[in-house]
């Protein structure tokens, strides 16, 4: 296996992870991952070197922009207490308030703070990723922040902190 | 006392959750939010929050990867399948509503993308279980892709799946949709397994490759150009999948020419 291989092959498990939580919906985010790798296969010609689990990111964000746009043309269909359903059985339960919390956010400040807090990318990396400049990722991350800290506070005073 | 060190400001306070603060501005943070409980709040908080996040999802990435990821395959069906999932992005831009691009599924959705995939599933459901009839013209006989291809309007060819051990029994005409007709290929392997493909001209709107399965039976499903292709067999997702692309690539060969002729005869103010 070629080393560009390799390197996709060993960034799909986080970008499970990150589409996961991107989509909330673990079929949504599957089929992201697999357009995002069909994708990349498909450019290796114009990959240039850098940072292959950066350049992945950014496909996967692009085509869930896309998704989210041909979602909001559509009926309101998305099945929300579907979601609810599948995780009630979850093992957490502050997963819940969590995940309702990224939901209320917008979609590049969720994008900002997932890549940062839970992928690892430097702010120079979300930046490159976002496309915007690193002052616009710190704003989106501080607004993210402080959006889901209103909601938490909100929604359940009495739950301080999420084991 | 006077301060000499510049205030903290919020985004310094992001940057030293985030590990981004550069060294020398370290201390004064840590001093800052001792003297500032608000502030050390706050960090808290978002502490909390990100440790929520990663408790919430980080294990799926340590789930093993599911073999539909498989570079291998992908990136031998990849060009094609990618070119039609920018397509659906773009028909689900354009037509709006309707069973767009991703859809719940064909089962529990609506409009023509359901209608057409539920069809395709009665037949292959009514049929396989067909011992002695399954078919009404046998493979091998000479006019069945013809006139299979005349009735639904499409010039179909009929795929070969042999390195499945899937052997074409034959094919029979079903009703379409809008006064057309449809197409079911059934084929069969050595130990009885029968898989079908069902197509017809359809103004269900374009859509990549997707999957359902209901009790036993599983379907794949993908709409280009008008014309809807529906590959059922046993649910083995994996499997299916493996027969759907094959099928899905030989007649993509043929659809290019294909296309090409209907773009003429339609030009020529046909039907």
């Amino acid at each position: 296996m070629s080393g560009f291989r390799q390197g996709i092959q060993a960034t799909i498990p986080a970008l499970r992870r990150y589409a996961r939580a991107l989509t909330r919906d673990a079929e949504a985010a599957d089929d992201l991952v697999q357009d995002t790798l069909v994708r990349a296969l498909r450019s290796e010609h114009l990959f240039h070197g850098g940072d292959i689990r950066s350049w992945l990111y950014t496909i996967l964000t692009n085509l869930n922009r896309n998704r989210l746009r041909s979602l909001a043309r559509r009926p309101a269909l998305t099945p929300i207490e579907d979601d609810d359903a599948a995780d009630s059985s979850g093992p957490e339960a502050g997963g819940r308030d969590i995940e309702r919390a990224l939901a209320s956010l917008v979609d590049d400040q969720r994008v900002a703070l997932l890549l940062v807090v839970m992928e690892g990318l430097s702010y120079r990396e979300v930046a490159e990723v976002q496309g915007v400049p690193i002052g616009t990722v710190m704003s989106r991350l501080a607004r993210a922040r402080a959006q889901i800290k209103a909601y938490l506070d909100g929604e359940r005073p009495a739950l301080r902190r999420v084991k | 006392m006077i301060e000499r060190e510049p205030p903290v400001t919020e985004e310094e306070l992001h940057a030293y959750v985030d590990g981004e603060l550069p060294a020398d501005r370290g201390a004064a943070v840590a001093q800052w939010l001792d003297a500032h409980p608000e502030d050390a709040a706050r960090v808290a908080a978002w502490r909390a929050q990100a440790d929520a996040i990663r408790a919430r999802y980080g294990a799926i990435a340590s789930e093993p990867v599911p073999p539909r990821f498989e570079l291998k395959a992908l990136a031998r069906a990849g060009r094609k399948w990618s070119r039609l999932a920018a397509a659906a992005v773009l028909a689900a831009l354009l037509l709006g509503g309707g069973a767009g691009w991703f859809g719940r599924g064909f089962f529990d959705g609506a409009g023509p993308t359901r209608a057409v995939s539920l069809e395709a599933f009665e037949a292959h459901r009514l049929y396989i279980g067909e011992v002695r009839h399954p078919i009404e013209v046998k493979a091998g006989e000479s006019h069945l892709n013809p006139w299979l291809s005349r009735r639904i309007g499409y010039a179909l060819p009929t795929p070969n799946l042999d390195p499945f051990g899937l052997k074409l029994l034959g094919g029979r005409l079903l009703p379409g949709n809008a006064g057309r007709a449809a197409a079911l290929y059934m084929y069969e392997t050595a130990t009885g397994e029968r898989f079908t493909i069902y197509c017809r001209r359809d103004q269900a709107p374009q859509s990549a490759l997707r999957y359902r399965a209901s009790g036993p039976i599983g379907s794949f499903f993908w709409v280009e150009d008008e014309v809807a292709f529906v590959v059922s067999g046993p649910a083995d997702r994996a499997r299916l999948q493996k027969v759907a692309e094959a099928v899905y690539e030989q007649i993509e060969t043929r659809q290019q020419t294909g296309s090409l002729l209907r773009m003429l005869s339609d030009a020529r103010g046909g039907r």
